[in-house]
């Protein structure tokens, strides 16, 4: 049996050390080890996107990822964009504009939806269904997810306008 | 979906490596952005007791522009294709064919070089590079060398490159004219049914050059000079057009699986090319 690795990652901002060996996905080391549960595992396979997380910059599945690779990473999960007294913007759309029925999907679109705004802060209807295209929901038809990422967008760009 | 145990490394330069790879042989494998290696290790159609980790390696990223000759590092991902606007103004058959692999997340991730070194018939850049007569840049123990893409695939996961090599990146002299990447697949985020990438030279109403190349249509892609030659001198009208799919069609061996059986794939591979072929030329 390898050894196990020292894993150190930031996630959401905090400093996280424990020892696993490199083989572990990252989405349980994230899950299981760290608590954190709002990436889902929904496939598996890399299709889904419920395990999307942000690592170094970068929208990515983290089932389809080892702990060994992400040693050293900066990690955004959803836990890190809101919490419940301080809902995202985004969380606030997707509530307001039904974006969710069961929820599992939730947490890696909203993960995924924050980066794509990141990068793209005014996107069309097109855009957000393209960059959102890794990410599937069983429940909603899609059509509120789109709206709740557009009403997020409209609000953070009208936030940016007042304050300038 | 737990893979076999693996040591993993993560050296910071070429020669770390291939000292590496030679070490450990056919027990040791690279691994780049993982999206088609970890797949199949989760799976265990892959078992590597060595894994070897390039995120850290120096020099392998980059993409370089110098007049008509370009150069991509083996690391550049699909995102930064996409994202490179030097690159999108040179050759912007790059971009068209990253935007049609995958999904976002898997486009962060996965390589220009993982993609052509994989030699999985669905990589949809192997066919692309194939076009291009991209050369690929391999260093190993005896130094380094360069096979052509249009030399480099020998079977489904069978390529020149050798165990104790690493491709370092793709180069390529960009072509005047128009060029284009079609693909259809089921949904986003699946391999191609069938794709074709076309490159062609205009000379005043006639096409000067043609070359065509075809992805998933056999266990290696297909380059078809037949193909690329029935374009050759003619107007690019319907029936050169159809010379060009007739002869391409006849470069193709695709197998019956869950995208269709093969007369459907024959048929789905017709309308691409041709789709293929009239945007390249009308971008000509
Ligand atoms: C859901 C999903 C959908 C996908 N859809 C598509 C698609 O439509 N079209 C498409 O083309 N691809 C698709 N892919 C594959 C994706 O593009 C992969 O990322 C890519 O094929 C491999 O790149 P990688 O960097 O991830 O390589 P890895 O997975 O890290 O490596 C792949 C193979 O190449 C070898 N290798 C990697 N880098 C080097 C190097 N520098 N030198 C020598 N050997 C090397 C590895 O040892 C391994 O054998 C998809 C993947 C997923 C998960
Ligand atoms: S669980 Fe990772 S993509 Fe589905
Ligand atoms: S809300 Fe149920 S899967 Fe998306």
């Amino acid at each position: 049996m390898p050894d196990k690795m020292h894993i150190k990652v930031t996630v959401n901002g905090q400093d996280e050390e424990f020892l696993a060996e490199p083989r572990e996905l990252l989405i349980y080391a994230l899950r299981e080890r760290l608590n954190l549960t709002g990436p889902h595992v929904g496939c598996e396979t890399s299709h889904c996107g419920a395990c999307t997380v942000i690592v170094n910059g970068k929208s990515v599945k983290s089932c389809t990822m080892f702990v060994g690779q992400a040693n050293g990473a900066e990690i955004t999960t959803i836990e890190g964009l809101g919490s419940p007294d301080a809902l995202h913007v985004l969380q606030e759309t997707f509530r307001e504009h039904h974006g969710l029925q069961c929820g599992f999907c939730t947490p890696g679109m909203i993960t995924r939806a924050h980066k794509l705004l990141e990068e793209n802060p005014n996107p069309t209807e097109e855009e957000v269904r393209f960059g959102m295209a890794g990410n599937l929901c069983r429940c909603t038809g899609y059509q509120n997810i789109v709206k709740s990422i557009l009403a997020a967008a409209a609000q953070m760009n009208g936030a940016q306008e007042a304050a300038e | 979906m737990i893979p076999a145990p693996f040591d993993y490394y993560r050296p910071t330069d070429i020669a770390g490596v291939i000292a590496l790879l030679e070490e450990h042989g056919d027990d040791a494998r690279v691994m780049a952005g993982g999206h088609s290696l970890i797949p199949m290790m989760k799976l265990r159609m892959a078992e590597i007791p060595h894994l070897i980790d390039l995120q850290d390696v120096a020099g392998l990223g980059g993409i370089t522009i110098d007049g008509s000759e370009i150069r991509i590092g083996a690391m550049t991902t699909q995102a930064d294709l996409i994202d490179h606007e030097g690159l999108a103004a040179a050759a912007p058959i790059l971009r068209e064919a990253a935007l049609q692999i995958a999904d976002p997340q898997v486009r962060y991730m996965g390589t220009v070089g993982g993609n052509v070194a994989n030699g999985d018939p669905g990589n949809d850049m192997p066919g692309l590079m194939q076009c291009l007569d991209a050369q690929f840049t391999l260093v190993g123990p005896d130094g380094e060398r360069t096979v052509a893409a249009r030399d480099f695939y020998e079977a489904a996961y069978m390529t020149a490159r050798t165990d104790e090599e690493v491709l370092t990146c793709v180069s390529f002299t960009a072509q005047p004219g128009g060029a284009a990447y079609e693909k259809q697949k089921r949904k986003i985020g699946d391999y191609a049914t069938a794709a074709a990438a076309v490159q062609l030279t205009r000379e005043g109403s006639t096409c000067a050059a043609a070359s065509i190349a075809m992805t998933n249509l056999s266990d290696v892609p297909v380059w078809s000079p037949a193909a690329g030659a029935a374009l050759a001198d003619t107007p690019v009208d319907d029936s050169a057009i159809k010379a060009a799919v007739d002869a391409a069609l006849a470069d193709i061996d695709p197998t019956e699986d869950n995208r269709g059986p093969v007369k459907f794939k024959r048929h789905v591979a017709g309308v691409i090319l041709t789709r293929a072929i009239k945007s390249a030329w009308a971008r000509a």
